[in-house]
């Protein structure tokens, strides 16, 4: 984006009597959100797989977690368009007759949860820590900082699967498909959680010196509310960048770990799951099974980080 | 110097012995050793005496200084699964993973470096464009994927080159290798490029924008002015400038190929250290986790311990503002 030829459109902001609807419509990343023909499809795409997730009970021809549904005679049709095709099922189906287009539906809505349930528990965690950290310095600073420089150096895979092993043997036949989507969440929130501690400690840092913060000691707001009310607020704008771009990296580490036999369980298939079984008929011609659960999951994460991109640079007062 | 080398030193043992209370949590805590290697109609007497010769009734405290001391001589104990030492099923599978850990940051480099350098110095052909199209693919799709999409393509549909194991190996004392033969190559391939395409966009992106910073600075003006060719300029004077901050990222990087190598290995089925953790992580086989955490952390500590100090040593401005801070 070049920087100049943005004009700037606050000046409409104020005119009396425009609802918040008006303002957004009114706003410099509205504006810079209409420039860009790439962010516009990219978030029609995001809002398309949304919806699908969303009404999945209603657009699937069968519910694919139901194994009364699923009936063996219907195993391993190919999609419809081609000789073998049958209606209703429109990308074909798998080995055990599992309708593909319904189970890339209640996959993808699998995948979002996780993803951005992942993300709000990494981002709470590390907000917390980072207000922590930032605010009072000192010895509370040094570990928690210290944990994180340690961490940082391990990608988040492994963290995530040494995670899910080690709930795996804790919890051992206890393990329902519930229980996973909550050890998943944990998994991702806990490889996660370093960026937005780093961030929110850095801009604490700077905050904290400010004559607000100095005005509501004075006042005698516990420290609690001052992070929280004050602070925290004028900290969120490289949070929300962070938490679109991290919420690809957790839906991908999600899939990942579902690829590699860590995650979703046959049973309740997330996008990854569907992915691992599809694989194994790839060699045998197969090759719906996996190649519109892998499409679905390449369109979402792409279509997210060019959100994210764009999230970046909109925000950032340097490029305006 | 010496003290700042000194203080990294102490610095990476720290870390190594805080991980190393992870990995003995895990190995400890973690599930109960004793019931992962009976059978169900095991009697209670029996178990206790498993408990006892498994040295698990100790403190806690001694049963970690029994780990760590072990640990130190690369004992990881017994694994589940196989019935075997962790540390020789791990060295079995080492020359697979470092091998194409290697391969894949060579093709990771060699590329990078090319296709950066093009789009720098050619900006807005299509060419150019064409790569920062391949490298955002190549950081928004997932690795396992890109693996799938080669497998389908170059073993499936054309059959060009295998889809798993990792051909012919040659002893070469303890390492084996499929460097010697050609079933080995071809295996090699699909692979490494799978490992390597992230690190290549990654290098990639680095390449064409410290080309493109240097490309305009005043030395670059002044070689101009004096009339050099275009292509002393180019890789003379501005690449070899770009290439100190490269090879530190490759060279930061090479532990995250080597974590990474745990999807590429199951895709490809490769009989590397990743493959055996994620089998480990499947069968809750905890002593394989400890230990693969362990290597893994050792490799990481030891190259940024290196990286750190090959950078004072190359870089005397870094010395004396380390200085001035201690």
């Amino acid at each position: 984006m070049s920087d100049a030829v943005v004009p700037h459109r606050n000046a409409q902001v104020s005119r009396a009597g425009a609802g918040w609807f008006r303002r957004a419509l009114d706003s410099d990343i509205f504006y810079s959100f209409r420039r860009s023909k790439l962010t516009m499809v990219a978030a029609a795409i995001t809002v398309l797989f949304f919806l699908l997730a969303i009404f999945a009970s209603w657009l699937a021809v069968q519910n694919p977690f139901d194994p009364a549904q699923l009936q063996l005679i219907n195993s391993r049709i190919s999609p419809l368009w081609t000789a073998d095709g049958q209606s209703p099922f429109l990308l074909g189906t798998d080995e055990q007759g599992r309708d593909v287009f319904s189970a890339i539906l209640y996959g993808m809505r699998i995948s979002l949860a996780v993803g951005i349930a992942g993300v709000i528990f990494a981002g709470a965690l590390g907000i917390g820590l980072g207000l922590i950290a930032g605010y009072f310095g000192g010895v509370a600073d040094s570990v928690i900082m210290r944990i994180a420089d340690v961490q940082l150096t391990f990608p988040a895979i492994l963290i995530a699967l040494l995670v899910n092993g080690v709930a795996k043997s804790l919890l051992g036949n206890r393990l329902d498909e519930m229980s996973t989507l909550a050890v998943l969440v944990i998994a991702i929130g806990l490889s996660f959680w370093v960026q937005y501690a780093r961030t929110v400690r850095g801009s604490v840092m700077v905050e904290k010196n400010k004559d607000y913060v100095a005005a509501a000691q004075l006042i005698g707001l516990p420290a609690p509310k001052i992070m929280l009310r004050h602070v925290l607020p004028n900290t969120m704008g490289p949070i929300l960048v962070i938490a679109t771009i991290n919420l690809a990296l957790a839906i991908i580490t999600e899939a990942t770990l579902s690829f590699l036999g860590a995650g979703m369980p046959d049973t309740m298939p997330s996008l990854g799951t569907l992915i691992r079984i599809g694989n194994n008929y790839l060699f045998a011609g197969e090759w719906w099974i996996v190649a519109f659960p892998g499409i679905a999951l390449a369109g979402l994460i792409l279509s997210i980080n060019l959100l994210g991109d764009w999230l970046r640079d909109a925000l950032n007062p340097k490029l305006r | 110097m010496l003290a700042f080398t000194l203080r990294r030193v102490l610095q990476a043992i720290g870390v190594m012995l805080a991980v190393g209370v992870i990995a003995f949590a895990m190995f400890r805590f973690a599930g109960d050793p004793v019931s992962q290697i009976v059978s169900i109609d095991t009697s209670a007497a029996e178990r206790a005496s498993i408990r006892k010769s498994l040295g698990l009734d100790d403190p806690v405290l001694v049963q970690f200084a029994h780990y760590f001391i072990n640990a130190v001589q690369f004992k990881f104990g017994i694994s589940y699964q196989f019935r075997l030492p962790v540390s020789s099923l791990l060295m079995e599978r080492l020359p697979a993973t470092m091998e194409l850990a290697i391969c894949a940051t060579l093709f990771a480099m060699v590329f990078g470096i090319l296709m950066g350098v093009y789009s720098a110095l050619r900006r807005d052909t299509v060419l150019a464009k064409l790569f920062q199209a391949i490298s955002l693919i190549g950081i928004s799709l997932p690795t396992f994927l890109i693996g799938i999409l080669l497998i389908y393509l170059f073993a499936v549909t054309l059959g060009w080159l295998p889809s798993f194991g990792r051909g012919e190996v040659v002893k070469l004392g303890w390492w084996s290798t499929g460097l010697l033969t050609v079933s080995g190559l071809k295996a090699l391939i699909m692979p490494a490029i799978t490992l390597g395409l992230f690190q290549m966009t990654l290098i990639m992106r680095l390449v064409r924008a410290e080309m493109l910073e240097v490309l305009r600075t005043d030395y670059i003006r002044f070689a101009r002015a004096r009339g050099l060719t275009t292509r002393a300029i180019h890789f003379g004077h501005a690449l070899k400038n770009t290439l100190v901050p490269v090879i530190t990222v490759a060279g930061l990087q090479f532990g995250s190929v080597i974590a990474f190598s745990i999807i590429t290995e199951t895709v490809f089925q490769w009989p590397g250290m990743g493959l055996l953790f994620v089998q480990a992580v499947q069968n809750v086989d905890i002593p394989i986790m400890a230990a693969y955490l362990l290597m893994v952390s050792l490799i990481f500590v030891t190259i940024n311990l290196v990286v750190d100090i090959l950078y004072t040593v190359v870089d005397p401005r870094l010395r004396a503002t380390v200085g001035r801070a201690a």
